[in-house]
């Protein structure tokens, strides 16, 4: 069960195979939105504030103007005269193209230099002379909605505080009466910090105005080129027809680039008054700084139990830091994302969950990185409170998860906050994570060297997800229903081209979807091209995010490409001169039932297809089909994690010695990508619950805004990862797949916390764990992890 | 200011502003695109190339710094459509998924192996260390090199 590497076939269909897409990364040949170079370019470059609130009184550009390669400055003003200065976040709330009336978070833009070159536009930044007066600065959330808090977003009419939104999921009644009765209620606060997706590749765009076409075309760092299209046409007045967006290779999204950035809309401005393109890339204080953060969740959990370990109840009030504007992405409905399946993996009798939002002086944003809408700090809630509720009772933490798991014959299982479990069975990936790891001479291995007095701690973390949002009657971003497109065509000579929705970053989508295709028509992966990120060559679609990539589209093609697979047949009994009633499939071709030498491969169908044979009454020539999928739910992959951990007593530095992942995300299209999708969440579950944090000082100066401070996990930190899976297949989907590309940075953190709170015999110390933090802790004085004040 | 350099066996003479960094000279002044820019603070490593040799963080090298070296570039593994033992192992361990860290990671795992043709695990993370990748979580790199010393090119591989 663990990742043997077996030498790569060449399956035509789903195993594992090499990527297509790594002929050109390997040479250096990758296409990014920087690399690309369009005739007559110019550079564009923001000036951001140094203030994290703060009135504008005035903005001097003239001598900015003045610099001999600047072609133009933009403000505020500027923006004012085109109504750009303000746009619609995709939360129901606006968001500041450039500051107008005063700045609200340290960072946030506020004017952009158009010149001649990248070293040009910013120089002339620092020509430019903005009058800040300075304001009372709010960076902590808990203080947000105190009396006389200073109010950040009276651009607001009539707003007063800092209240963004109040919500909640479950039944109140029934859980406060399930807790008033328990034997056993553990209660803890906990914060998810604010951490930032980094990925190595920065946010950036290219805006190409064709003034004589009216042709806007874009090259944007996009997992969402669809819904950046439609959201300019609304926004922007742009007729849609007439935009053109194209993500090319992306060095890595995870999240960071799925909304629309000031800096995206500033290169389209920049390209209608200059008539020429403007290419506009981030530099890395600037990603750090001012796009979209992640988490920025102060939860206080509450568990009920009885006295023997059986979990009867969950609650929890918890406070969201969205930012300066809420801006988060996430489907309409679900303010707070899909927080409550905080509910996790376990058989309850109540389940109840508030959270309130509220603005502070920080980046705006709150959904990103690889947290499949917040279902990362659910399933670190109720993970670390399982974990409170074992020590309490002193019981295995393996065994009292055991004990609560929802029940394989239980699925499909409606938990307490009304999410369908499609399908589970988490004792079977408990026991093989027990086995892999060897659960019980690792616990003696433990108490030995507790005797000894060395610290080690195991830490476990089970996790549920739901993924693959979603069917479009309960989800929608801005209107826009949840469903992709795709188109399969075949063509005379039997290549295929199958063009999707979606948008990789790394995920191997060229590699992926044709393995797909492959399953389903039996065609050699190598002959079927995968055309994507381009909004003029593919069906709509709302991008990749949220795991949602292989639940939407990849049901969307396996569709397709049975459409084709059945009028293949249609033109395949026109060949044989028989009904089509009489044929039988077999893998890339049909044949008369029972004589497989009667068989039309699917090459041969795809050439008689476009050929001069008189096709049947109602069957058109060519070989190609299309699907819209609106999925009828989300899929609910799971995970047993297990990870050791080594504590140096004297300087509180925590080592991962080892980490056993065993993931059930149905059957796999291709093992060997489904692998390295784990390995990468689960080295960000290791840096956020060990290294990484966006804090804040009390000025509002972001503490993390460069890889000096903002610090991401190295091979040093990394173990060796050790993974094993179960197939419990999605009973939905038509492949039975489930999402995986956030599994593990959803289940990790929770089990590298709960191994050095093993290690050190502390109930709860808050992420990140540094060696500081942790000797904190272990002195019975933690920190506070999100501010620089004590 | 004039600057003369080899780029991947090629001498090249540039007109360059003295703070030009070499990063971008490579990129925007050559084309040669498989360098990347990540950082602002030579933390994450994208931008590694040779220079006489050496593995350098291209972000903290001012393009007259390079003059009458020799630069190489990930652009010059592949010899005589060849690919490198690394680029190879790349692919076959998927030592690789974005992409964006890939040619650095390659530049600097090639570099070990040229003088340690057999380095044990420990030895190649401690060789990547100075660099970041987000997607691998650094095991199937680390797998990447191991293929590439044990499938060493017939032809030794120059530097």
């Amino acid at each position: 069960m663990t990742a043997v590497e077996e030498a790569p076939a060449d399956p035509v269909g789903f195993g594992r195979m090499h990527r297509k897409e790594d002929a050109r990364f390997v040479r250096g040949q990758g296409n990014y939105v920087d690399d690309i170079v369009l005739p007559g370019m110019l550079h564009g470059a923001i000036l951001r504030s140094s203030y994290a609130h703060a009135r504008i009184n005035g903005i001097d550009t003239s001598a900015a103007e003045a610099h001999p390669k600047v072609k133009a400055v933009i403000t505020g003003k500027t923006l004012e005269g085109l109504g750009l200065a303000w746009a619609p976040s995709l939360s129901h709330d606006v968001i500041a193209i450039l500051a107008t009336d005063k700045v609200r978070f340290q960072g946030q833009e506020v004017a952009f230099v158009v010149a001649e070159d990248r070293y040009s536009a910013r120089d002339a930044l620092e020509l430019i002379e903005v009058d800040y007066e300075p304001l009372p600065v709010l960076v902590d959330a808990r203080k947000a909605l105190d009396a006389g808090a200073t109010v950040i977003r009276d651009d607001i009419e009539g707003k007063s505080d800092n209240h963004i939104f109040d919500w909640e999921s479950g039944n109140k009644e029934e859980t406060d009466a399930v807790f008033a009765k328990a034997d056993v209620v553990v209660t803890q606060d906990m914060l998810y910090p604010r951490v930032h997706p980094a990925p190595m590749e920065t946010c950036g765009q290219i805006a190409d105005m064709n003034k004589v076409t009216g042709k806007l075309t874009i090259y944007c760092t996009s997992q969402a080129p669809h819904a950046h299209r439609t959201i300019y046409a609304l926004v922007a007045g742009l007729p849609e027809h007439q935009i053109r967006v194209i993500s090319p290779d992306i060095g890595g999204g995870f999240g960071n680039k799925v909304g629309i950035y000031p800096g995206y809309v500033l290169t389209v401005v920049g390209s209608i008054v200059t008539g020429k393109p403007v290419k506009w890339t981030e530099d890395r204080s600037e990603n750090l700084m001012s796009t979209s953060f992640a988490r920025d969740y102060h939860m206080h959990g509450e568990i009920a139990a009885t006295s023997d370990g059986r979990i009867l109840a969950l609650r929890t009030k918890t406070l969201a830091d969205h930012g300066a504007f809420n801006n988060t992405a996430q489907p309409t409905k679900y303010p707070a994302g899909f927080f409550h399946i905080f509910t996790g993996s376990y058989d309850l009798e109540a389940a109840h969950c508030e959270v309130t939002g509220v603005y502070t002086n920080k980046a705006p944003g709150g959904v990103a990185y690889a947290c499949s809408f917040r279902v990362t700090e659910a399933a670190y809630l109720v993970e670390r409170l399982v974990d409170c509720l074992a020590g309490e009772l002193k019981i295995d933490p393996a065994e009292l998860r055991l004990k609560n798991f929802i029940k394989p014959e239980q699925f499909p299982y409606t938990c307490k906050t009304g999410w369908e479990y499609d399908s589970g069975d988490y004792p079977r990936a408990m026991r093989l994570a027990m086995d892999m790891a060897g659960y019980e001479d690792l616990r003696k291995e433990q108490a030995e060297k507790r005797e000894r007095g060395e610290l080690m701690g195991i830490g476990i973390s089970f996790f549920t997800e739901t993924v693959g949002a979603g069917p479009r009657k309960h989800m929608d971003i801005l209107g826009l229903g949840m469903a992709d497109g795709a188109e399969l065509r075949v063509h005379p000579t039997g290549k295929a081209v199958v063009r999707i929705s979606v948008q990789t970053q790394g995920q191997g989508h060229e590699t992926t979807f044709a393995q797909i295709v492959a399953e389903e028509l039996g065609l050699p992966v190598a002959d079927i091209d995968v055309v994507h990120g381009d909004t003029d060559n593919t069906p709509f679609g709302l991008g990749t995010y949220g795991s949602r990539s292989t639940p939407v589209s990849g049901a969307a093609v396996a569709i397709a490409t049975r459409r084709v697979r059945d009028k293949a047949k249609l033109i395949a009994a026109t060949m044989l001169e028989v009904s089509p009633d009489d044929l039988e499939w077999e893998k890339g071709k049909w044949f008369v039932k029972g004589d497989p030498s009667t068989a039309k491969t699917i090459q041969e169908i795809a050439l008689a297809a476009h050929g001069p044979m008189e096709l049947p009454e109602g069957v058109e020539g060519h070989l190609d089909g299309s699907c819209v999928y609106d999925p009828p739910n989300l899929t609910y992959p799971f995970g047993a994690y297990i990870c050791v951990v080594d504590v140096d007593s004297q300087t509180g530095h925590v080592q991962v010695r080892r980490f056993i992942a065993v993931d059930d995300c149905g059957p796999r299209i291709n093992p060997m990508i489904v692998e390295g999708q784990v390995h990468g969440g689960l080295a960000d579950g290791v840096g956020m619950a060990l290294m990484q944090v966006i804090a804040f000082d009390e000025d509002g100066n972001c503490l993390g805004g460069s890889f000096m401070d903002y610090l991401l996990p190295t091979s040093i930190e990394c173990p060796s990862w050790e993974l094993g899976e179960t197939v419990t297949p999605s009973p939905h989907h038509p492949l039975g797949v489930k999402g995986v590309g956030e599994s593990a940075t959803v289940g990790s953190p929770a089990a590298v916390v709960n191994a050095v709170l093993d290690a050190i015999g502390v109930r709860h110390a808050d992420m990140p764990l540094t060696p500081a933090h942790v000797w904190r802790a272990m002195q019975g004085n933690p920190l506070r992890t999100d501010l620089a004040i004590e | 200011m004039q600057v003369t350099m080899t780029v991947n066996g090629e001498k090249v003479t540039r007109d360059v502003e003295p703070r030009l960094l070499l990063v971008h000279f490579v990129r925007d002044v050559l084309g040669l695109t498989g360098t990347h820019w990540g950082c602002d603070t030579s933390n994450c490593g994208t931008c590694v190339l040779w220079m006489d040799g050496e593995p350098v963080k291209s972000c903290t090298v001012l393009t007259p710094m390079a003059g009458g070296r020799e630069i190489r570039t990930v652009e010059d593994l592949e010899r005589d459509g060849e690919l490198d033992p690394i680029q190879q192992g790349f692919i076959n361990e998927h030592g690789l998924q974005c992409g964006f860290c890939t040619p650095a990671m390659m530049i600097t795992c090639r570099d070990l192996l040229d003088h340690n043709p057999d380095p044990s695990n420990d030895e190649i993370r401690e060789a990547i260390s100075g660099q970041i990748c987000r997607c691998t979580g650094y095991e199937n790199i680390v797998r990447a090199t191991r293929w590439a010393a044990d499938h060493p090119a017939t032809e030794e591989v120059t530097a």
